[in-house]
């Protein structure tokens, strides 16, 4: 039954992750072009930091990283006269109370929170990733466009709101379809995050190093189990290429490019 | 204990070669970097064989799915796809078990069941399943023109593919070809997290980094160390191929070189 539920937890993973890395890489991306300086500069060093990593480094490090940072701000909010340091040697010691989770609570919410920082985690990363592409995009949506609508009197804000990014998505789509198929790529490393995800079911249940005493009278099976993963995968990717080529032919649809100009043509 | 004992102790641990057991407590950090940096000899090991073996099956592979022959073509294609297409980290683990599942049947299989061997296979067919792609996106764009002159010259058939061709596939795949070599440089990290067993705690960069990281519950310095030496082996990479791309460019007039655009890191 766990195999099958691994399996919505990877759906459900991908539903969440996509539109939160989607808003990180948004928000990156105005920022990296934004006209404050300081703000720019953030945008920028977000961008720059995470692609220059090995990933799964990274995935190591934010689970615990904001694991720590969120204990640290409970502790300062609700232990305020807690006096000693809360680095005890190699230990890391919050008051009880602000212990993430909380030590006494179900089950289910420790599978929740352990759940919810992985999708943290890949928000960050994918949004870097997002990031760089949509302030790629923004950068090749035809100048004379933004031009023309400073002409007819529209504001900065406006120009950016009612032009920029309505356009900016035609360009942007093949480096988010790039990018929602490293996504899916990616969604076995949950593994690694402590997330009871398919990987770690298909370990479970193929292994067989106790087989008299359990329920399962076979012997290894983990091949067999990790060929299905192989092939759900690699059907989900074709099945996503099928879709997102799809989602491009609309979006050129009555665009300022080769492609649009070929459909105008076509029709 | 001074950092230069700590180096002669831990430098080449990963291999195998001084102290056995692992530092347990007073975790300095010149430990970390050591041991950490003694990691890095399996990265490079995995990723400069892999690529040195892959490029030539990525050859084969681009040249096999331009091929006119449909069962070449569709045979390179399915390659290309199975590998491009699924992750590396469910490729590790099935390659781990199957290997494991042949272990009973003959002797032959008990070294790709460690790590130094079977996933350096893993990652070479992976690597050459990506720079195949490349290669034949460069393929596809190699001029017409050159062909057309080689055929005034007379060449044809291996002399042509030796002299025009396949240079020319080379400078215009190079680019995309560092990001390659860039990626599976980090891919080799994922190693020993997939099923691939550290044998006697011989492990790569990142296997000591989380190490150090469950240890001491702190993240904040072995991972970072981590993306210290990866972003020198980076530059390393960078350089060299910068320079394997100069010479590739070089009889062409300053302007219209190709100049070298990095994209880096995405997952696979």
């Amino acid at each position: 039954m766990g195999l099958y539920w691994s399996f919505g937890t990877v759906l459900l993973l991908l539903a969440i992750t996509a539109p939160a890395a989607l808003a990180f890489g948004f928000g990156g991306a105005s920022a990296a072009r934004s006209r404050i300086a300081p703000l720019r500069w953030l945008g920028k060093g977000y961008i720059a930091i995470v692609r220059g990593v090995p990933d799964i480094a990274f995935f190591l490090f934010f689970v615990l990283a904001l694991d720590i940072f969120f204990e640290w701000i409970r502790h300062e909010i609700k232990c305020p006269d807690w006096t000693d340091s809360i680095w005890q040697g190699n230990d890391f010691v919050v008051c009880d109370i602000a212990k993430l989770p909380m030590n006494n609570a179900p089950q289910w919410v420790h599978e929740t929170y352990g759940f919810f920082l992985a999708v943290l985690t890949f928000a960050i990363v994918f949004g870097a990733f997002a990031a760089n592409v949509l302030y790629g995009a923004m950068r090749a949506v035809p100048h004379n466009q933004l031009e023309t609508a400073e002409a007819y009197g529209m504001s900065r804000r406006q120009v950016y709101w009612r032009i920029l990014v309505p356009q900016m998505w035609v360009f942007a789509l093949p480096g988010l379809s790039n990018l929602w198929l490293v996504l899916i790529k990616a969604t076995p490393l949950l593994f690694l995050l402590g997330v009871e995800d398919i990987v770690y079911w298909a370990r479970e249940l193929g292994g067989a190093k106790t087989p008299r005493f359990t329920d399962y009278p076979h012997g290894d099976w983990r091949m067999w189990y990790f060929l299905g993963l192989l092939i759900f995968y690699l059907a989900f990717t074709r099945v996503s290429e099928i879709v997102l080529d799809k989602l491009m032919l609309r979006l050129t649809h009555g665009q300022a490019t080769l492609g649009g100009e070929t459909q105008r043509k076509a029709a | 204990m001074s950092c230069w004992e700590t180096i002669a102790d831990y430098g080449l641990r990963s291999i195998g070669i001084g102290e056995r057991v692992l530092p347990r407590e007073g975790f300095t950090l010149c430990q970390q970097f050591t041991l950490i940096g003694s990691g890095m000899i399996w990265n490079i090991y995995f990723g400069v064989l892999a690529l040195a073996a892959g490029f030539f099956l990525a050859t084969a592979v681009a040249l096999g799915k331009a091929s006119r022959n449909a069962v070449i073509r569709k045979a390179s294609a399915w390659f290309i796809f199975l590998f491009r297409g699924s992750p590396l980290f469910i490729q590790f683990f099935f390659a781990y078990f199957l290997f494991l599942a042949l272990k009973p049947v003959s002797p032959i299989f008990d070294p790709f069941t460690s790590a130094w061997l079977g996933a350096l296979i893993v990652l070479f067919l992976n690597t050459a399943a990506y720079s195949g792609e490349i290669f034949y996106g460069a393929l596809q764009s190699v001029p017409r023109g050159d062909i057309e002159a080689a055929d005034a010259y007379g060449m044809s058939g291996w002399s042509r593919f030796r002299r025009i061709t396949w240079p020319t596939m080379l400078r215009l795949a190079w680019p995309a070809y560092t990001n390659e070599a860039i990626f599976l440089f980090h891919a080799t990290t994922l190693v020993y997290f997939s099923g691939f067993p550290a044998w006697q705690q011989r492990g790569d960069a990142l296997y000591y980094a989380n190490f150090f990281a469950d240890k001491t519950f702190n993240p904040f310095i072995p991972y970072p160390i981590l993306a210290f030496y990866f972003i020198l082996l980076t530059l390393c990479i960078i350089g060299l191929f910068g320079l394997i791309n100069r010479r590739l460019n070089r009889h062409l007039p300053q302007e219209t070189r190709a100049r070298m655009k990095l994209k880096l890191n995405v997952i696979r």
